[in-house]
């Protein structure tokens, strides 16, 4: 009755992240930041604003970027002021079409300074 | 099936049997949860509940007497629609041999006699007579079976009541302004007539579906109980009753010639099938493939239009006013996870449903054609902006500020915002381009060489190269020094007082520099606060600087909207400069435009936010001070806690009275801000009533239709918050002088809570 299984955390959980599994857990249940994957190279800040600012107020959009070329590398960030909102776009935003593409969302710890860097081989994801 | 849905009652009524002793608690807890919060399953759980009655009399009591607690639980707290589902449940328990009919006539007796009650808001005898006519499509007949006499009575009661009600309300409530095809009718009225035509046809009621039917030969033998004489709670302050609703109709038996015939908008059925669609939303809405297949495996799937009848609720819901039920892209989500698992039929459907709403634009009300446009450009760019744009040709012949074509500009601009400009153009006719968007690009009125004698062009290229060469605050402010003041002949040596050019200069300068993305000129707005709060200081500067951003921007309305929010967030404006602004005459040729209204409404609700943020802070301390003198009250014996807790109250008192200056200013701020709005409303529209008047011609222009709704739209969708200055709006604003059509928006709102 109570299920709510498309706000629910995924299995993923970030290889890089600085701090315990339960930490990590503890943040990304806190969390009103969303990492967006499947995106275009061409999806732009806009676009990403106008779909997500379906489900609340943004607070910050941050572009995922190739590492070495700084170029859009098809991920970005979406932050909310509130868990509410995230969770809306968790339910309603996720598996749906942005430039045509079925994009994928799922909790994120928070945004630190170099988590926009694609960490493929090549600087891509 | 029905037969394994009978077997399975039975076996899990005789497992529950056995577990009482042990789980009896619980199981009652259980069957009282899913009585409140599964009502589409509501005779499936009365039959299980009349089974166990039928094992076991004293829990068949207790249940009943579980049911009455957690009713009046819900009634204390204003969970009416939650109480709805529990009476329906009770009265359904009377043709389960549960509860014995005559006092469950006498509860509905008690209801209806609210009606009666002296000096009480209308809704809360709409909330009384609503529980007891909508149960009676389940036990009506029952009902009418064991106590005609009294149901007369009661019925005729009811009409009476429904009579005398006022309805100045519903033309706010209404969808459609005009009555046809399907009249938008009031909730109560619409229902009235249903159960009339019920009584008429015998209480004969053939869609529900009734387990217990099969089990009578077990029911009946069962020893019934009668319900303790239930008095409803009385009425109190806190007492707040569910808004009057208007029914939503758009199809009927014509619309799907080759299916099953849909239920008349009279009948009872079309009730039943429309409740019960509803509550399965309500139930699903968090899990939008469980109520996609839930929607689509409601029974009775052969006999009536399935898909009209869902697509019909969820529109119901998407365009009701005051505001629909569930935060309004969960809808779109539905629908395309409902085309997905019926991609044969449904898309049809949606696209003759698409095309009806697109015909009937002319009466439609503005907040609603606001959420139409919006469904439908998210729901086209799931679709590869797929669509017979052809077939609306018609709206390229027509005034452009007329419904019609106003939609599809607004529907193409919104479009465009999810993909990019020169895609609009590839999807649509080249016959179309007229109501294309605007390429969203930036007007930099000092980057053409042609505009070098414009006042303030040499400071703007200086600034320009200052700002790439990352100049600092300080230096901004002494570029900006030698930009003169229109306004004034001698200008103050600090030029801190409000200098139109400067905030020109510089406002355009910059924005156009970050003119690549949002991010870029958010990290513009934040690297030069200073500079712009010292510009923006005055209302005029505030002003001002919202005037250049339009100047700047007005290609690219997405990019204002986040500019503005930014700048309230920032404090570089207030939301009061924001509302002068989008009533100020330089705006006008946009007012009637979607993006203006995005803005307005964002704007009040992040006063509203402010508000309660603040509030929340206070109550917080508030608890936190009250934690603390418990604690010192309790360990009177130790000197040492006495001396700290008396070191930390101080602090404490003193946020809390800071506090409390922040909540009263705040709320100060926020209905400064209402006011203001109401204000220039009622100028406006005063304006334009005045000059037809005297111009003898027809008050009705599209421009007013969208005004005055827009002034509707304000009332409705902030309504708890403007229900606090009633009294200054009656006696300030919206007094007996003013001009009739005006007066009767503020009046309509009134009759919302009454």
């Amino acid at each position: 009755l109570r299920s709510d299984s498309y706000a629910d955390l995924s299995q993923y959980r970030d290889q890089h992240f600085r701090g315990t599994r339960y930490d990590q857990e503890r943040l990304l249940r806190k969390s009103c930041t969303l990492y967006v994957g499947n995106l275009s190279f061409y999806t732009t800040e806009e676009q990403i604003h106008e779909l997500f600012g379906k489900s609340g107020d943004i607070k910050k959009v941050i572009m995922g970027l190739d590492k070495v070329k700084k170029t859009a590398c098809g991920f970005c960030f979406v932050e909310y002021y509130t868990r509410g909102d995230a969770e809306n776009a968790m339910r309603y935003i996720n598996g749906t079409r942005l430039d045509d593409r079925i994009i994928r969302t799922d909790w994120d710890a928070g945004f630190k300074e170099g988590r926009q860097y694609g960490r493929g081989r090549s600087g891509g994801q | 099936s029905n037969s394994s849905l009978e077997s399975n009652l039975e076996g899990l009524a005789g497992v529950l049997e056995a577990d009482l002793p042990n789980y009896k608690s619980k199981i009652l807890r259980i069957l009282c949860t899913v009585a409140r919060l599964l009502p589409e399953k509501l005779t499936v759980y009365t039959t299980l509940v009349g089974l166990l009655n039928a094992r076991n009399y004293n829990f068949g009591g207790e249940f009943v007497e579980a049911m009455i607690r957690q009713l009046k639980e819900c009634l204390k707290v204003n969970m009416y629609n939650e109480a709805v589902h529990l009476v329906r449940f009770l009265s359904d328990l009377v043709n389960c041999h549960v509860i014995a009919a005559p006092s469950m006539v006498a509860m509905f007796e008690n209801f209806v006699s609210v009606t009666q009650e002296e000096d009480v808001p209308q809704v809360r005898c709409d909330w009384y007579m609503f529980a007891f006519l909508s149960s009676l499509p389940w036990v009506g007949k029952e009902l009418y079976e064991k106590k005609d006499a009294e149901m007369d009575r009661l019925l005729s009661q009811t009409e009476s009541y429904l009579k005398r009600r006022q309805k100045i309300h519903v033309p706010m409530l209404q969808v459609w302004t005009a009555d046809k095809p399907h009249p938008q009718e009031e909730y109560l009225d619409c229902l009235w007539s249903q159960i009339q035509k019920l009584k008429k046809d015998r209480w004969q009621e053939r869609h529900i579906l009734r387990p217990y039917l099969a089990f009578d030969s077990i029911l009946c033998e069962a020893l019934q109980h009668n319900l303790p004489p239930f008095t409803p709670p009385p009425h109190t302050e806190d007492s707040v009753y569910p808004m009057p609703r208007v029914i939503f109709r758009m199809f009927d038996y014509t619309d799907d010639p080759e299916g099953p015939v849909m239920p008349g908008s009279h009948s009872v059925e079309r009730f039943v099938i429309e409740e019960n669609l509803h509550c399965i939303i309500k139930s699903h809405w968090k899990e939008r493939k469980t109520c996609a297949a839930q929607l689509l495996s409601y029974p009775g799937n052969n006999k009536i239009p399935l898909n009209y009848h869902i697509v019909e609720v969820i529109f119901a819901e998407l365009f009701q006013l005051p505001s629909p039920p569930h935060i309004e892209v969960m809808y779109t989500t539905l629908l395309i996870e409902l085309c997905k698992l019926q991609p044969g039929s449904l898309p049809q459907v949606l696209a003759q449903a698409t095309e009806m709403l697109y015909m009937r634009l002319d009466t439609m009300n503005t907040t609603c054609v606001d959420r139409f446009i919006n469904w439908f450009s998210h729901h086209l760019s799931n679709f590869q902006f797929r669509w017979s744009w052809e077939d609306w040709s018609d709206c390229l012949t027509q005034d452009l500020e007329k419904p019609k074509p106003k939609f599809v500009r607004e529907v193409l601009e919104k479009c465009m915002r999810l993909s990019y400009h020169q895609r609009i153009i590839d999807i649509v006719p080249a016959s179309f381009s007229v109501l294309s968007p605007a390429n969203p690009v930036c007007i930099y009125k000092y980057g053409d060489e042609s505009n070098r004698s414009l006042p303030g062009y040499s400071v703007a290229l200086c600034l320009t190269i200052a700002i790439k060469n990352k100049a600092s605050n300080d230096e901004i402010f002494s570029i900006l020094k030698d930009v003169p003041n229109p306004n004034q002949d001698d200008d103050d040596d600090e030029g801190f007082t409000f200098n139109p050019l400067k905030i020109e200069v510089f406002v355009q300068t910059l924005l156009h520099l970050a003119a690549k993305s949002f991010s870029h000129s958010f990290s513009a707005l934040a690297k030069f606060h200073e500079v712009f709060k010292t510009l923006a200081e005055s209302d005029e500067g505030k002003l001002h600087v919202l005037r250049v951003v339009y100047e700047v921007w007005k290609n690219h309305p997405q990019m204002i909207a986040v500019l503005v929010d930014k700048m309230i967030r920032t404090q570089i404006v207030d939301c009061a400069a924001v509302a002068n602004w989008i009533f100020s005459s330089e705006l006008a040729h946009d007012f009637t435009r979607f993006y203006i209204w995005e803005i307005l409404h964002s704007t009040i609700r992040k006063m509203n936010k402010h508000v309660l943020k603040i509030h929340k802070e206070l109550e917080e301390t508030k608890a936190r001070l009250a934690r603390q003198h418990k604690r010192r009250d309790s360990d009177d014996d130790d000197d040492d806690d006495d001396r700290s807790s008396d070191r930390e109250d101080g602090p404490l008192e003193e946020q809390i009275e800071r506090l409390q200056e922040k909540v009263e200013s705040a709320q100060s701020e926020q209905k400064n801000l209402f006011l203001v709005i109401f204000q220039r409303f009622i100028m406006l529209l005063t304006e334009h009533l005045v000059r037809c008047e005297t111009g003898g011609i027809d008050v009705f222009t599209p421009w007013y239709k969208s005004c005055i709704e827009r002034l509707q739209q304000i009332f409705l969708q902030h309504h708890q918050i403007i229900q606090q200055y009633m009294v200054t709006l009656e006696n300030l604003l919206f007094t007996a002088e003013l001009d009739h059509h005006i007066l009767a928006v503020f009046q309509q709102f009134c009759a919302l809570q009454a």
